[in-house]
Parts: C-alpha cells; sequence; structure tokens
C-alpha cells in the first residue's frame, strides 16, 4: 500500500530523513518510533505530499507522491502534529468543511461527519466552538477530520498527545479497530502504545532506520539477555571484578547503595543467558553478605535507548 | 472546482462567524454614509447658490449634483480602500500559516489554484457585500434627481471600484501569504498600496519614459476614467493584469510554503 524506497530530505544545514526505505501492506498498522527531530514528521510530511523529497520515491496506493500528488491526497487521512482546527468553527461544520474539501460526495457527507464524530467520541461537542473545546477534545477533532472521507490511508503524527489515559486508551482500541479496513501509519515516542497498538515497528534515528520488526522480535531479540539487579555488603572494586569473571556476563557497573558499605551492581548479561544462579553461588561463595537479588527485564525503552543512542554505529552497519 | 467552491464557504464562514468582517464593514458603511450625505448637502448647496446667482445676474453654469457626488464620493471610497483592503486581506494566509491549517488545505485533494482563487472571491464577495448598501443612497439620489440623472456613470464608478478594489485584495493576499504574521502582511500590503498609489508623485510634470512608466502604474490613476463615467478598455485590462499578477504570485507563495521549511 506504502512503498517508500531511498527517501531523502535535506534542509539547508542539515539531512532530516537519510536513505529511508520501508513497505507498508495493506490493513497493517506501522509504528513510527523515534526521538524528538528524528525524522519521523518530515517522513510524514513527504507521504502526504506537504513536502518533496530531495531524492527516494515514495508510493501510496500505487501513485507516486511527488507525480501523482492529488491523487495521493485523496487517499490520505492526516493528522498533523498540531491538528489542523479552525477555532472559530462548531465541530461539525469544521468536519463538513473537510469532508467537502476532500472530495466526499455532497449525499455522504452528513453519514461521514457523523460516523467519525461517532468513531472519536464527539458527538456531544458537535454545536461547540473549537475554541472552547479542552485539548484533548481538540486532539480528537483533529482525528475525526483525517477519518472523515474514509479515506485508505491513515498518517497520525503523535496522535495521542494531550490526550488523558483513558482517551489514549479509547483512541488506540479505535486505531486498532480501523486497521484491516484501511493501513495505519502513526508516529509516536511513547513505547507501550507501538506494541499495544502497531503490526510492525520502524525505529528512526538522525533520519536513519534503526531497525524494522514487529514489536514481540524487537523485544525479544534486542532483549540483551536478562538484566540483574544485585544488592550486597562488599567492596565495590572487587565484588565488580568477581562477577565480571563469570562467563556470559557482558556488563557490570556498581555504585554505593545506602550505609553499611552496601553496594548495588547492574549486571548485564550476554542475550539467552540467565546469570542469575552462578551469580548468588559466587556471592555466597565469596561470603559477602546478600541483600537483594533480582532480574530486570529491558522493556522497549531500553531498548529504544539503545538503538537510537550508543547502537547507533551498530544500527549504521545493519539498516535493517 | 469543488475545491475551490469548499474553500470559498469556508472563507465566507470565517468572515461571518468572527466579528472581523461585521466590524469592517460596519466602520466603511458609517463612514461612507457620513461621506455622502455630507458631499450630497455641499454640493445641493452650491447648486442652490448657482440658480440663485443665475436668477440675479445671469448666464452661469450648469450645476450637475449627482455627477459631482458620485464623483466626489468614489474619490474618496479609493481613499477609504486604501486603508481598508489590508485589514481584510491580513489574515487570508497568516492565520492558516500560524495556526498550522494550511497544513490541512494543503495536503488535501486540491490544487494551489483552487485554494488561492477560492480565498480570492471570498474576500472580493465581502467587498461587493460591503459596496451593496452604498448603492441605496444613490438610487435614492438618482431617482430624486431632475432632470434624470446618469445611471451608466454609476455602474462605470461600481466597476471601478470593484476593479481596484480587487486589484488591492489581490496584493494584499499575496503579502499575507509571505508571512505568519497578520500585522506584518497589513503593513506590507499597506506600504505596497500607498507606494502604487504615490508612484504617479513628482511626475506631472517629467516627460522622461521612466515618468510616464511610474505615471501609468500608478494603481489609482487608472480609477479616474471609471469616476467620470468612461470604461477605458486598457484600464480594465491594466487591472485585471494586475490582478491576475497577485493571484500568480500567491500560487507561487503557496507553492513555495512546500519548499521552504515548514
Amino acid at each position: 500500500m506504502i512503498e517508500v524506497k531511498d527517501l531523502t530530505k535535506r534542509f539547508a544545514e542539515h539531512t532530516a530523513v537519510d536513505h529511508v526505505s520501508f513497505v507498508v501492506n495493506k490493513g497493517e498498522i506501522l509504528g513510527f518510533l523515534g526521538p524528538n527531530g528524528a525524522g519521523k514528521t518530515t517522513t510524514m510530511r513527504i507521504l502526504t505530499g506537504f513536502l518533496p523529497a530531495t531524492s527516494g520515491t515514495a508510493q501510496v496506493a500505487g501513485f507516486d507522491v511527488f507525480d501523482d500528488s492529488l491523487e495521493v491526497r485523496k487517499r490520505i487521512g492526516y493528522l498533523p502534529e498540531n491538528p489542523p482546527i479552525y477555532l472559530d468553527m462548531t465541530v461539525s461544520v469544521y468536519l463538513e468543511f473537510v469532508a467537502r474539501i476532500k472530495n466526499v460526495p455532497a449525499e455522504k457527507r452528513k453519514a461521514r461527519v457523523t460516523d467519525a464524530m461517532e468513531k472519536t467520541n464527539i458527538t456531544d461537542k458537535r454545536f461547540e466552538l473549537i475554541k472552547r473545546l479542552s485539548r484533548g477534545y481538540k486532539q480528537r477533532v483533529g482525528l475525526a477530520q483525517a477519518l472523515v472521507h474514509d479515506p485508505e490511508v491513515i498518517i497520525l503524527d503523535e496522535p495521542t498527545v494531550g490526550l488523558d489515559p483513558k482517551q489514549i486508551i479509547e483512541v488506540r482500541h479505535l486505531i486498532k479497530s480501523l486497521a484491516g479496513s484501511h493501513t495505519i501509519i502513526l508516529s509516536t515516542h511513547i513505547l507501550p502504545e507501538v506494541s499495544m497498538t502497531c503490526d510492525r515497528v520502524v525505529i528512526i534515528n538522525r533520519g536513519r532506520i534503526a531497525a524494522v520488526d514487529t514489536p514481540a522480535n524487537l523485544t525479544t531479540q534486542l532483549k540483551g539477555g536478562q538484566n540483574v539487579r544485585l544488592e550486597v555488603a562488599a567492596d565495590q572494586n572487587a565484588a565488580s571484578a568477581a562477577i565480571r569473571e563469570i562467563s556470559g556476563v557482558r556488563r557490570v557497573t556498581a555504585e554505593p547503595a545506602g550505609g553499611d558499605g552496601r553496594i548495588a551492581l547492574m549486571v548485564e548479561a550476554t542475550p539467552g543467558q540467565d546469570v542469575r544462579s552462578q551469580i548468588a553461588a559466587k556471592v555466597v561463595g565469596k561470603g559477602w553478605p546478600l541483600y537483594e537479588l533480582r532480574g530486570v527485564n529491558l522493556s522497549l525503552e531500553d531498548i529504544f535507548l539503545q538503538l537510537t543512542t550508543e547502537d547507533s554505529e551498530h544500527a549504521a552497519a545493519n539498516p535493517n | 472546482m469543488k475545491g475551490m467552491y469548499a474553500v470559498y464557504r469556508k472563507e465566507m464562514g470565517h468572515y461571518f462567524v468572527s466579528p472581523v468582517a461585521y466590524i469592517i464593514v460596519g466602520v466603511f458603511l458609517i463612514l461612507t454614509a457620513y461621506f455622502f450625505t455630507q458631499l450630497l448637502a455641499v454640493y445641493m448647496q452650491r447648486a442652490f447658490e448657482a440658480s440663485f446667482e443665475e436668477g440675479q445676474f445671469g448666464g452661469g453654469a450648469a450645476f450637475d449634483v449627482p455627477s459631482l457626488v458620485m464623483r466626489s464620493f468614489f474619490g474618496v471610497l479609493s481613499t477609504l480602500l486604501l486603508f481598508l483592503t489590508p485589514m481584510l486581506t491580513m489574515s487570508v494566509y497568516a492565520e492558516e500559516r500560524r495556526r498550522g491549517t494550511m497544513e490541512l488545505l494543503m495536503t488535501s485533494p486540491v490544487t494551489d489554484l483552487e485554494i488561492v482563487l477560492g480565498k480570492f472571491f471570498a474576500s472580493l464577495t465581502l467587498l461587493v457585500i460591503m459596496l451593496l448598501p452604498t448603492a441605496i443612497g444613490f438610487a435614492y439620489m438618482l431617482h430624486h434627481s431632475e432632470p434624470a440623472a446618469p445611471w451608466r456613470i454609476l455602474g462605470s464608478e461600481y466597476l471601478g471600484v470593484l476593479l481596484l478594489g480587487g486589484t488591492l485584495l489581490a496584493l494584499g493576499s499575496f503579502f499575507s501569504s509571505l508571512t505568519e504574521s497578520q500585522l506584518i502582511a497589513a503593513m506590507l500590503s499597506f506600504g505596497a498600496i500607498l507606494l502604487l498609489w504615490v508612484l504617479d508623485f513628482g511626475t506631472q510634470t517629467a516627460t522622461s519614459a521612466w515618468a510616464s512608466t511610474l505615471e501609468y502604474l500608478s494603481v489609482f490613476r487608472h480609477y479616474d476614467d471609471f469616476t467620470r463615467g468612461v470604461i477605458d478598455t486598457s484600464n480594465v485590462i491594466f487591472y485585471l493584469s494586475f490582478i491576475f499578477l497577485g493571484v500568480f504570485l500567491t500560487i507561487r507563495s503557496v507553492d513555495s510554503m512546500r519548499w521552504r521549511r515548514a
């Protein structure tokens, strides 16, 4: 449905998107994950025809976003970072305008507007001026605007920003329910959002793709083994050295923890290795009093940080 | 052109749900009504004096009050337009750029031409709505004038105002598309219009090609003929090409928003 090949966007002083390639299949939800300034918004703006690319191609539903921009725009619903709302319109007038400008035929317009308002749960505010609405409602009006013409492709730039936790869950359900009949790209820097809603994730950093995979695969593949947190009463250097001797331990960081000469150690194991029992044996063998030993699961957050900060060279070597 | 109509409708809605249009139209009507009654009073006074003198001393020129009122009134109107059109157009693009709604328009299946024309025709419609009530006074005056007054002069004058106003609106829209600030847009269009107005200042006596070019470009100069009831095709073409230029520049400017860093 969406095919992006070697897409590059250079601005005067920096490259915002650098040879990005990915494919989104029909009915899929693709998550775009990256720190601020990674190039998520720029990529989305190129896909929606708002910005032209410097080089590379992007196709939506078989149409080139540059050469057949109007055809592409007919098929896309787009929610930019800031909802593009007119503050002095009422919700229903605004949505009718969007339906009109998106070529929804007159006889279907009313039904489409009603439908979009129901889906985003804003029907009760239909006659209110948009400027009187709260941030969360404005965001949902923006979302309704992206759905009102029932587009094949929906592109959402941080759709849950400004919503309260309950609304976030509602919006996530809504996005999930739209999959199948719609192809969706959404960007976010909230990681649980990706694992909850998306079929596949593109992690993008400094304009380059750092990883593309399902959220589950990313978590297992990159889990970097299990990490172990350890609290013992021992000399910091001696303890670090002793634990580092265990095979399968990749890295140890130690810091003082409270009084009594206690220290806390974070042990990072190589992927697929469980080093907890060996650590316990070692500590007991040395005769150090053990206060705590527990496994720490790497969250998607850690993976994300790893991919986008420390392992940027690794990522550059294996773009996919 | 469905997209153009959608934009047009949206703009009209915007003008009339916000107080801006009502205030501009209201101020305009108060000022024009004042000028109209004052001009009428002054010229009628003079006509009485003239007919009195005529009776006393014989001879004397005929005093055509309706024509004089219309001519002076439409002269004043052009000055009012100089001040009011920048206010009509200042928000047209600047506000959309600032609010990010330009991104909605530009990612919708409408061409830049449709966006620009939709907005231009909406502002032109507002101008017509502004001008319509002024016709009431003229209709009344012409209806009661003795001998019958020349209606076609009035038509030519309204055509002139419309063309002049359209030119100013097209230029104002262009300046609005250059910036996110309404104030900057208003200042730029006001400055540009004022410059175009005073372009022939000091060229009245000069005869060089440069001077005559400047004189030709002065937008208000071409307006004089209309106020005298003369519809000269060259003047019509002058204004139409100015409108075309403004619309064209605006389309280029909207297009360039895609190329600049948004």
